[in-house]
């Protein structure tokens, strides 16, 4: 339940060594720092004089930080807009992160701007002999992320899915998912089960990977997202109903059976003074 | 259970010391205290705590309507210190209603309403909007060091303002007892506290955060808190709140009840503030540092200590140290 011994809780400003343009919508940044992060874990980023947002690490080696970021906010707008060279402040890492166990099978859905942990995930993954089928899914290919890398790794399938059919299979990066645990989960085929399902992408997409983990019984774990402040279990913005959990401590990534305890999951969020928003 | 000793003879796992504290009618299973603006925003989280082992809940600050409060950075910290600028952000009474209204239907430890306002009149309002859901203490919060910007000096720095909002709350409060958050920083919190229980305060918490402090980042040369000051919590700030404990319970000769507040990480911490006058002890910050648990941890400790040194009874710990004094 402590909070991690090795985090910072006090922003220290690194800069930004690199920026890529991912897609036309997200920007990745590598910072001249590690902090230690763990797949899963996030950040909270400092913008001086702007604001401070928490952010998923999308890789960190030990010797860089990366994040992977859509401009959605006045924040991350204004974080867009920085240069190489530019400062920024990290402090972290916090919350949980994914865990696996050597040799397992796993399989990695990741929605939208969620490629970039999912990348970081597989990444550290395959080291420990496992074995990944990984399904990326957006709108249209355009928003495709992190398809060169992950397919770089050894031991990872990819597996695409487009909204407009653009690219891979046309629908929802779940439908996939479905299509996959009939055959790896039916005892009659020979295709090797799947141990775990991780998921990281939009809440709605989580909550179908949720409910098909739980009918095939496979064990899962999801990256989930409210709004943060302090990071560390202090403030109270990010707990959910019922359990009262808070996403930056006990989340941000839940296992499956956490997640279908939480009402609000797939529901409703809360807002910066904790009123309720409906999804 | 796994069983450890720590320091000691005594084990934990042997102790069975009641901790129980009766204020003012209401009976609080150990005197451990959620403090105010930790964990406080839905009936879930305060439910969630409750697990943790605390003896009672206290709100975050409650408005009369919607405040934003700060933009982030809001809290920092390292190992003894932190620092925040939240400025107090709340949906407002209507939105307080449906927590605390949730919370009420099971609940299972005492819930104390902290509640803020920018004006006298405004506590009156959002005193009367809260006493109808009969929380069991109002915990009146004159003394935020981080809404300066917004309102002004807190009215916990001068003693007619202290006395006025007191008077009003109390107006409005019909049973429910009525405790004043002071500030720590002002010459004479003792005169301060005097000037609210001579216009009948039930009892006072005593202390909200220290200061304002500011830190800055070398590289940027920018404060980190986007509101460049906040109020300081964490272990340093615990030999202040002793002092103004004390001086509170000197000035009121020990009639009022005393929530202490501020730096308590361990039972021997909670002890000393008890020592200084204090009957409740608020834990905030080392929620951060040792764990939702760490009201059932500190009760531990507190259990442990005393039964080692032959105290069978922890009220008596109470005010402990005027006695002595008082004898020399």
């Amino acid at each position: 339940m402590s909070s991690i011994s090795l985090q910072s809780s006090l922003p220290k400003t690194y800069r930004i060594i690199d920026i890529t343009q991912e897609t036309e919508n997200v920007r990745m940044y590598t910072f001249d720092g590690s902090l230690g992060a763990k797949p899963g874990q996030f950040l909270m980023v400092w913008l001086p004089g702007v604001d401070e947002k928490p952010f998923s690490v999308a890789y960190d080696d030990g010797a860089h930080t990366r994040i992977a970021f859509f401009a959605v906010g006045p924040m991350s707008e204004a974080l867009a807009n920085c240069s190489v060279g530019d400062l920024v402040g990290l402090r972290g890492p916090f919350g949980t992160s994914y865990e696996w166990e050597p040799g397992q099978h796993l399989a990695l859905v990741a929605g939208g701007y969620g490629a970039a942990p999912m990348f970081f995930v597989a990444s550290e993954a395959v080291q420990h002999g496992t074995t990944i089928d990984v399904i990326v899914g957006a709108r249209g290919k355009e928003h495709l992320l992190f398809l060169d890398q992950l397919e770089s790794l050894p031991n990872v399938a990819l597996h695409v899915a487009t909204n407009d059919g653009s690219q891979g299979f046309e629908g929802y990066n779940v439908t996939v998912l479905e299509k996959m645990l009939e055959v790896t989960q039916d005892t009659k085929t020979d295709d090797p089960a799947i141990d775990q399902v991780f998921a990281c992408g939009p809440e709605i997409m989580l909550k179908a990977t949720l409910d098909l983990c739980n009918k095939f019984g496979v064990p899962c774990q999801l990256s989930l997202e409210r709004y943060m402040k302090c990071g560390y279990g202090i403030c109270g913005n990010c707990v959910m109903d019922p359990l009262g959990v808070r996403m930056c401590v006990e989340g941000p990534v839940v296992k499956g059976e956490i997640a279908s305890k939480l009402d609000e999951f797939g529901k409703y969020h809360r807002d910066s003074v904790g009123r309720k928003h409906d999804f | 259970m796994r069983r450890f000793c720590i320091k000691q003879h005594v084990e934990y796992t042997q102790i069975t010391m009641n901790l129980e504290q009766t204020i003012h009618g209401v009976t609080f299973k150990n005197p451990m205290v959620l403090a105010s603006g930790i964990m406080g925003i839905t009936a879930s989280s305060w439910d969630f705590v409750v697990q943790g082992g605390v003896g009672g809940i206290t709100t975050k600050s409650l408005w009369l309507t919607e405040h934003m409060g700060h933009k982030c950075p809001t809290i920092i910290s390292t190992e003894n210190w932190m620092l925040n600028a939240v400025g107090l952000p709340d949906a407002g009474v209507e939105k307080a209603q449906q927590e605390i209204g949730a919370f009420m239907k099971n609940k299972t430890v005492p819930l104390i309403a902290n509640i803020v306002a920018g004006s006298i009149e405004d506590f009156g309002k959002t005193a009367e909007g809260i006493a109808k859901l009969n929380p069991n203490f109002f915990e009146v919060n004159i003394s935020c060091p981080n809404v300066e910007d917004e309102f002004g000096k807190p009215f916990a720095c001068s003693a007619p303002d202290a006395a006025a909002v007191t008077k009003l709350v109390k107006k409005v409060s019909g049973k429910i007892p009525v405790f004043i958050k002071l500030s720590p920083n002002v010459d004479n919190i003792g005169a301060i506290a005097l000037a609210c229980a001579e216009e009948g305060a039930d009892g006072f918490t005593v202390i909200n955060t220290v200061g304002p402090g500011m830190a800055i980042d070398l590289r940027s040369r920018m404060p980190i808190l986007h509101n460049k000051v906040g109020g300081l919590s964490g272990k340093a700030i615990k030999p202040i709140a002793v002092r103004c404990i004390a001086d509170v319970y000197k000035a009121t000769e020990g009639k009022l009840p005393i929530i202490g507040t501020g730096g308590v990480y361990t039972g021997e911490d909670a002890l000393e503030l008890m020592l200084a006058g204090a009957s409740l002890i608020g834990v905030g910050t080392a929620v951060a540092d040792r764990g939702i648990d760490v009201f059932r941890k500190i009760c531990s400790e507190m259990q442990l200590w005393c039964t080692n040194e032959g105290v069978t009874e922890v009220s008596d710990m109470i005010g402990g140290m005027h006695r002595v004094t008082s004898n020399q």
